[in-house]
């Protein structure tokens, strides 16, 4: 039973992911986040979707680790990708090193680590073979399409074998078939390694087709506004994105997201 | 389509160039019947490059070792103390402007001071090509360390990276372009330090460079054989160049955009 139950009767104890009350304020006095609280369950998939300048891109940061807030608290018990890699981060952009061959991108994380070299290979080729890049591990990242950069970068963030997957709008330089694509497959993924998964993106259909829930924001100052469920059971077939079911969700999303604005 | 035949055809036209102004030049002496202290044919440099060719080529070898050697001090030196300056900013601040005077100061101005203070000539002309070859790749590796992707330096973070992984699979590589670009400067700039110390060292001394023989020379007006000095300083900084161009080419070809897609 890969998937998880989309909504659990009696919640569990401890969230995976929890802002609670956070605000933050930068240097120049803007507030970037006021009275932010969220929190995710472990084997949830949930997406942040906003305008841009709302801070969804903050909160994945804040629940990373690589800022800290102002006021309030963050709570993840995976926050800090330790040894055993429990926390991954997926960039805007790949954010691979030019210099390394796709294999040693992906290994990276490993070679951190310090893993035995041949646990880390066996790793990159699993992995690898997984976002159907079989035959890419000694390419140079100079020679992948954009789409092919960002397989990469996924599989650099699997190969730990994390619990918690954040992912900042990592395919929104992309094409929409690629886009679609790697859509489909992030949810094979996501439901094969049981992840927890936290995706910030600003198109309602991506956050319709891939999320459980969605959590709205507003900007001017970043907040949450709303929250919305997909009650859609996994897995969804690519064909779901042409149902009246779809569409109807897409269209409570954006009036949602035109509520924000408003409020706003 | 075999790759050398490509090179060939692109060296065609410089080669041709370069016959046809000294077949020119050949011409103008003989027809205007130019004494050879004045200016000597193509033909009387190469038969005097070919008499002296044993004693030039002791001067010239020790020409290369000053040349090399102050080169090698300047990669050391200028690596070593942009590592220092990227570690504390408060150190780049009190000694770059330092470095910037050694810079701007002529190497002919501070030589004779030097030649005073250092007792060892060859110590002295060592200490002048360093002067003169040390600044590019010192502030070249400078800018180098500083231009990591502020993003993979985040991922090398979230990894908890130790300081050491940093330097070595992160700002290392990605200053190691800059470097070639200034060790490429560099490597002209160390010859003609070398060449303009010894210009002030004099004639004098038991071993003794290029230079040394070419003012030699020129004190008894054999101009031939300061035109044969010349033609081996010019070869010798015409293959130092190309020597670092084919070293930055194969250490970054593969990856690097200035290096992959340039036409030659």
């Amino acid at each position: 039973m890969p998937a998880p139950a989309p909504a659990a009767p009696t919640e569990p104890a401890a969230p995976l992911l929890a802002l609670q009350g956070v605000d933050r304020r930068y240097p120049g006095g803007l507030l970037a986040l006021q009275s932010v609280s969220l929190a995710v369950q472990a084997g949830e998939f949930v997406a942040l979707l906003g305008p841009s300048g709302c801070g969804k891109s903050t909160v994945l940061r804040l629940l990373a680790g690589l800022d800290e807030p102002s006021t309030g608290t963050v709570g993840a018990p995976a926050r800090r990708p330790g040894p055993d890699g429990q926390t991954a981060f997926v960039f805007q952009e790949p954010t691979l090193m030019p210099w390394a061959r796709v294999a040693d991108n992906v290994a990276l994380p490993l070679r951190l680590q310090r893993r035995p070299a041949a646990e880390v290979d066996a790793a990159v080729q699993g992995v690898l073979a997984r976002v159907g890049l079989a035959g890419f591990a000694r390419a140079w990242p100079a020679q992948l399409s954009g789409g092919m950069k960002m397989r990469v970068s996924i599989a650099r963030a699997l190969v730990t074998r994390p619990r918690v997957l954040l992912m900042d709008e990592p395919f929104a330089a992309l094409d929409d078939i690629t886009r679609q694509r790697l859509n489909d497959e992030l949810l094979q993924w996501w439901q094969a390694q049981r992840l927890t998964a936290l995706f910030v993106t600003h198109s309602v259909a991506e956050a319709v087709f891939l999320s459980q829930r969605v959590l709205v924001m507003a900007a001017r100052p970043g907040r949450v506004v709303d929250e919305l469920r997909i009650d859609q059971p996994y897995p969804r077939a690519p064909g779901w994105r042409h149902t009246p079911a779809f569409a109807a969700a897409c269209a409570r999303l954006s009036a949602a997201l035109q509520g924000a604005a408003v409020a706003g | 389509m075999s790759g050398w035949r490509a090179t060939l055809g692109r060296a065609a036209l410089p080669v041709a160039v370069a016959l046809a102004v000294l077949a020119g030049w050949e011409l103008l002496v003989r027809a205007a019947g130019i004494p050879e202290f004045t200016l000597p044919a193509p033909s009387r440099v190469a038969q005097a490059l070919a008499e002296h060719g044993a004693s030039l080529a002791g001067s010239w070898w020790y020409t290369l070792k000053i040349t090399f050697g102050a080169l090698a001090l300047a990669c050391a030196g200028g690596v070593l103390i942009a590592a220092l300056f990227a570690l504390s900013p408060a150190l780049e601040r009190a000694l770059f402007p330092l470095a910037v005077v050694l810079q701007v100061t002529p190497i002919v101005a501070v030589a004779p001071l030097i030649l005073i203070y250092v007792d060892s000539t060859t110590a002295a002309l060592l200490l002048c090509a360093w002067i003169v070859a040390f600044f590019p790749i010192l502030s070249n590796t400078v800018i180098g360390l500083r231009a990591t992707d502020p993003q993979l330096r985040e991922l090398f973070r979230l990894y908890r990276a130790t300081p050491w992984q940093r330097l070595a699979l992160l700002r290392a590589p990605s200053a190691l372009p800059y470097f070639l670009a200034g060790l490429k400067i560099s490597g002209g700039l160390s010859l003609i330090g070398a060449v303009t110390a010894e210009m002030v060292a004099g004639a004098a001394g038991r071993e003794t460079g290029l230079a040394s023989r070419i003012l030699e020379a020129s004190f008894r007006t054999e101009t031939p054989k300061m035109f044969a000095a010349l033609v081996l300083l010019v070869a010798t900084g015409v293959l130092i160049f190309a020597g670092f161009n084919a070293l930055s080419r194969a250490l970054l070809g593969p990856w690097h955009a200035a290096e992959s897609s340039r036409p030659h």
